[in-house]
């Protein structure tokens, strides 16, 4: 690992994926950490983020096109995550709605009645 | 000379956000440091010139999804505004996953060979019209597809949060 290859002063793609890696690791470990249903769905939208932020450097860095038509293939790839996270959170809170309303608790550990 | 000291003061904030969001005992409080990551993000693809997409970042997901989580916040808490707190051995191995899962990663891109200097032209605009017609063109199938997810999971949503309670067990 050679930390002398990165430089401060001019931003390229490594700063993106660093920031991007940053964003994933603390989403898994609030998904992992919080016992809220909610807090856990709030992890996974930091996972989705981190996703984007790799998709649109590489867009930015890496497209196959040239500078005045680039391609726009990561772009689109971030549009449809932007588009799949919104689904995924309005369906996991109306699920986490019903079990609050038979449950009366948002705690995951009180969704056992599957358990052996 | 500007963009870097941008690039650095929305990586700050969405980083430092990020933390915020792991460390935070309060689910109000998740939520509204998942508002500056969200924005730091948004600002993050202004820097790379992807101005719709930072447009609909703001709007989609800080406009629409955060104000859905925060009505499933409100709703979700008759009592106090808690999070239940792990057991301390799980929040530990929690933290070590993520320790090693950031050192693994940021050594990875660190040790790969970055593009950057070498044949990169980065574009200078990406022209809107052009992502209109990729849109209705190359992808127009998942464009379709998504209409259609859109519309399972209004009606899914809808249906599943109606208000039924439920029977008791043996009757």
């Amino acid at each position: 690992m050679n930390i002398a290859a990165i430089s401060f002063a001019h931003v390229g793609l490594s700063h993106y994926l660093i920031v991007g890696s940053i964003l994933f690791a603390c989403g898994v470990v609030t998904i992992l950490t919080k016992r809220n249903a909610i807090g856990m769905l709030i992890g996974v939208e930091l996972v989705l983020n981190a996703a984007n932020v790799n998709l649109v450097a590489y867009n930015f860095f890496g497209h196959g096109g040239t500078p005045d038509a680039p391609r726009l293939d990561g772009q689109i790839f971030a549009i449809f995550v932007i588009v799949i996270a919104a689904a995924e959170a309005a369906v996991a809170l109306a699920i986490f709605l019903n079990f609050y309303n038979n449950f009366a608790s948002i705690n995951v550990d009180d969704a056992s009645d599957l358990k052996g | 000379m500007i963009s870097t000291i941008l690039f650095y003061l929305f990586a700050i904030l969405t980083c430092g956000s990020a933390v915020a969001v792991c460390v935070s005992g309060n689910v109000v409080r998740l939520a509204t440091a998942l508002l500056g990551t969200l924005a730091g993000v948004a600002g993050l693809y202004f820097l790379l010139h992807a101005e719709f997409l930072a447009a609909v970042q703001l709007v989609i997901y800080a406009g629409g999804t955060l104000i859905l989580i925060v009505f499933g916040i409100m709703l979700t808490n008759r009592l106090a505004y808690q999070l239940y707190t792990p057991r301390r051995a799980e929040r530990g191995l929690a933290v070590a996953l993520g320790v090693v899962l950031l050192v693994t990663l940021v050594t990875g891109i660190l040790s790969t060979h970055s593009p950057q200097g070498s044949e990169v032209h980065p574009p200078r605009s990406y022209p809107i019209h052009a992502l209109g017609q990729a849109l209705l063109g190359d992808f127009l199938i998942p464009f379709e597809l998504a209409s259609v997810i859109l519309l399972v999971v209004m009606i899914g949503a809808a249906f599943l949060s109606k208000r039924r309670v439920r029977k008791e067990r043996g009757q």
